[in-house]
């Protein structure tokens, strides 16, 4: 293994490779800022360049533009409430009120070192567990995903304060029932289509999350206008470009950092769970570990809620590399795009991979560490610039955000329909906003929704209709049994705090 | 029971699960699946029950935080101005093509939200769409629709 990691090292520090890392990590931010365009995408138009290389360069490059693409979709769901990516999502719920707050510069800094320290711890688990955790991986099966899917949708706890418990349900279920429309995965007929040909895909994750966040958001600021509440604070330029952590803010990233990095990456090996489920995980598990004082700043500007999360989805897709190269299953779109690009050089992935060719998935590790460094260097002097976006006036960044919205379905799908559904969406997620019902719950849910249905499928067709699965297997039992408590520990907080 | 909207919203999201569950059950499954422990019905039936249930929870109990919103400082004319305009562009972005519609739309989208600085108008409408476009379609490649600029020959 030692020889391995030094044939690694040596392919990863050569000129041309960290050329490639950089050139990666700076159109990877640029493309992920896009709406529409994630690290799928990113990775996508970069197969043909690729191809012009050596396998180890070729992937040393596709990776760079993943962390790059996952950090500007961070930026962009901070800045404008527009996660381009599902694993950015968890992002903006503390991100964007901090930006608000004329924080912008901070809460991208927080969220630069957050994915730096995620993404460099990651990559040393990779470096020492690689080769076994594929096996854990593999022990996974569908009854376990199906109690994972749960305990991810018991993150709405997070958001339930309040009493919005009912309320974070309700919008569950509608994210699941969203999720349902189109054609189902086995059978292949048509649910809730209504006869439309444009539903029979389903309805696309960017078109839910820019409606019921870019897009209502943009509603709601408009809708706000003359609220004496909701006016915004003016912040100087050096104010909002800042990008100093203090003492106080340094400690408590401190704490969040390690634990939202091990759940991180655990959840990113684990094939199809990946960056968002690990995100919102690492998030509803930060607000139950912090004090209470904090917990109420959860929503509203949490340093802890914003790095969590981001430093959870960087240890993710660190993570996402272990079934990828270990066992060939890609654990997630964007890897399955990189296997495609692999298998194009004639690479076949696979258990013996770190030692048929050392060279690739060694240097792949290693380049990940030049990544995080080389990312944090190019984007922390960027921030100062980047955050000045909030400091346009409302009346041409409320145009812009709907414009860069709209835009985003539109190279999609190239469809009339996306965008009045799209707008449609958008209205009655302004209306329920108005009405505190939380919209985080239904995107994890329309996240969550299809897997979710896929493994409990299996798991039912295993068990000929019995439920028996869920309490057959330890592993599933562990799980469940963590989301009970999970539910009973918020149900006995809330109770043990109104009796306060 | 104090009716207000929050109580409304869950009335009008129990008669959704309704009509979502009633859907359900009219999914048409394969003959040879219709017995099956598991099939394109089962999830969608659990889901309008669910939907009913947690609707019809929060129809019954007590809502001690209510939400009040003040409609009165609400700016309900902008935002459905705004709303008509994101329509319209729907509506002709394939027929007309991306630039011209999409700048038209931020300058108008500027205008009935009060701007009236012009040249910084069509500056961050036209050759901001402009060099967004050559951004997308240029540079990465992303086919983007025209029909208008493909008549005026500007593209291929």
């Amino acid at each position: 293994m030692t020889e391995g990691i030094l044939i690694g090292l040596t392919t990863a520090l050569s000129f041309q490779n960290i050329f490639m890392v950089m050139i990666g990590c700076f159109f990877g931010t640029i493309i992920g800022m896009l709406p529409g365009l994630g690290p799928m995408t990113a990775i996508a138009l970069m197969i043909p360049i690729t191809y012009g290389f050596d396998p180890a360069t070729g992937l040393i490059l596709m990776a760079g533009v993943y962390y790059g693409a996952v950090f500007g979709g961070s930026t962009s769901s901070i800045l404008l409430n527009a996660p381009g990516v599902p694993g950015t999502v968890a992002t903006s719920f503390d991100g964007y009120p901090m930006a608000q707050q004329g924080k912008a510069g901070k809460a991208l800094a927080i969220a630069a070192w957050s994915s730096f320290a995620g993404g460099t711890l990651s990559a040393i688990y990779l470096l020492f567990m690689a080769p076994s955790l594929s096996k854990v991986s593999l022990s996974f099966r569908s009854p376990d995903y199906f109690a994972l899917m749960i305990l991810g949708l018991t993150a709405i706890a997070a958001f339930s304060s309040k009493g919005q418990f009912l309320k974070a349900m309700m919008m569950v279920v509608l994210g699941l029932m969203l999720a349902s429309v189109g054609q189902d995965s086995l059978s292949d007929i048509t649910r809730f289509t209504f006869d439309n040909m444009n539903l029979t895909d389903g309805i696309s994750f960017v078109l839910v999350v820019m409606s019921t966040f870019a897009m209502s958001e943009a509603l709601t600021i408009i809708l706000k206008r003359n609220d004496p509440t909701a006016a915004a604070k003016q912040v100087s330029l050096t104010e909002l470009g800042s990008i100093r952590i203090n003492k106080e803010e340094r400690g408590k990233m401190y704490r969040t950092i390690p634990r939202s990095s091990v759940i991180g990456f655990l959840i990113g090996v684990l094939p199809g769970a990946g960056a968002t489920i690990a995100s919102f995980l690492a998030y509803g598990m930060e607000r139950n570990l912090v004090k209470d004082e904090e917990k109420e700043k959860f929503g509203k500007g949490s340093v802890n809620g914003l790095s969590a999360p981001e430093t959870a989805n960087n240890a993710a897709c660190s993570g996402s590399f272990v079934p990828m190269l270990t066992l060939g299953i890609p654990g997630s779109g964007t890897t399955a795009v990189m296997l495609g690009a692999l298998l194009g050089f004639g690479i076949q992935p696979g258990p013996r991979l770190y030692m048929t060719n050392p060279e690739i998935f060694w240097s792949v590790i290693m380049s990940m560490y030049i990544g995080m460094v080389i990312l944090l260097i190019l984007n922390l002097p960027l921030i100062p610039y980047i955050a000045r976006i909030l400091a346009v006036p409302k009346n041409y960044l409320i145009p812009l955000i709907l414009f860069f919205s709209i835009t985003g379905i539109y190279v999609m799908s190239f469809n009339n329909f996306d965008i009045y559904l799209m707008i449609g969406i958008a209205v009655v997620a302004t209306f329920l906003r108005l009405y505190d019902f939380p919209m985080p719950p239904l995107i994890l849910a329309f996240v969550l929704g299809g897997l979710m249905e896929e493994n409990l499928r299996r798991s039912l067709l295993l068990s000929n209709g019995s439920w028996e699965f869920l309490w057959d297997r330890t592993l599933t039992v562990c799980i469940l049994v963590t989301t009970i408590l999970i539910v009973l520990w918020h149900i006995y907080k809330t109770f043990t705090k109104k009796k306060s | 029971m104090n009716i207000n909207t929050t109580k409304i919203i869950s009335l009008l999201f129990f008669i959704f699960s309704a009509f979502y569950l009633y859907t359900a059950y009219q999914i048409q499954v394969f003959a040879f699946d219709e017995n099956a422990p598991f099939n394109a019905r089962t999830f969608p039936i659990y889901l309008g029950y669910t939907g009913l249930f947690f609707s019809g929870l929060k129809l019954i109990l007590p809502d001690p935080d209510t939400i009040k919103v003040e409609h009165r400082t609400l700016e309900y004319k902008k935002t459905a101005l705004l709303i008509v305009i994101a329509i319209i562009y729907g509506a002709t972005i394939l027929k007309v093509g991306y630039f011209l519609t999409t700048s038209l739309f931020l300058f108008a989208s500027y205008y009935f939200l009060g701007e009236r600085r012009w040249v910084l108008m069509f500056l961050l409408s036209f050759p901001f769409v402009a060099g967004f476009m050559y951004l997308l379609h240029g540079v990465l490649e992303i086919y983007l629709r025209d029909p208008f600029l493909k008549s005026i020959g500007v593209m291929g």
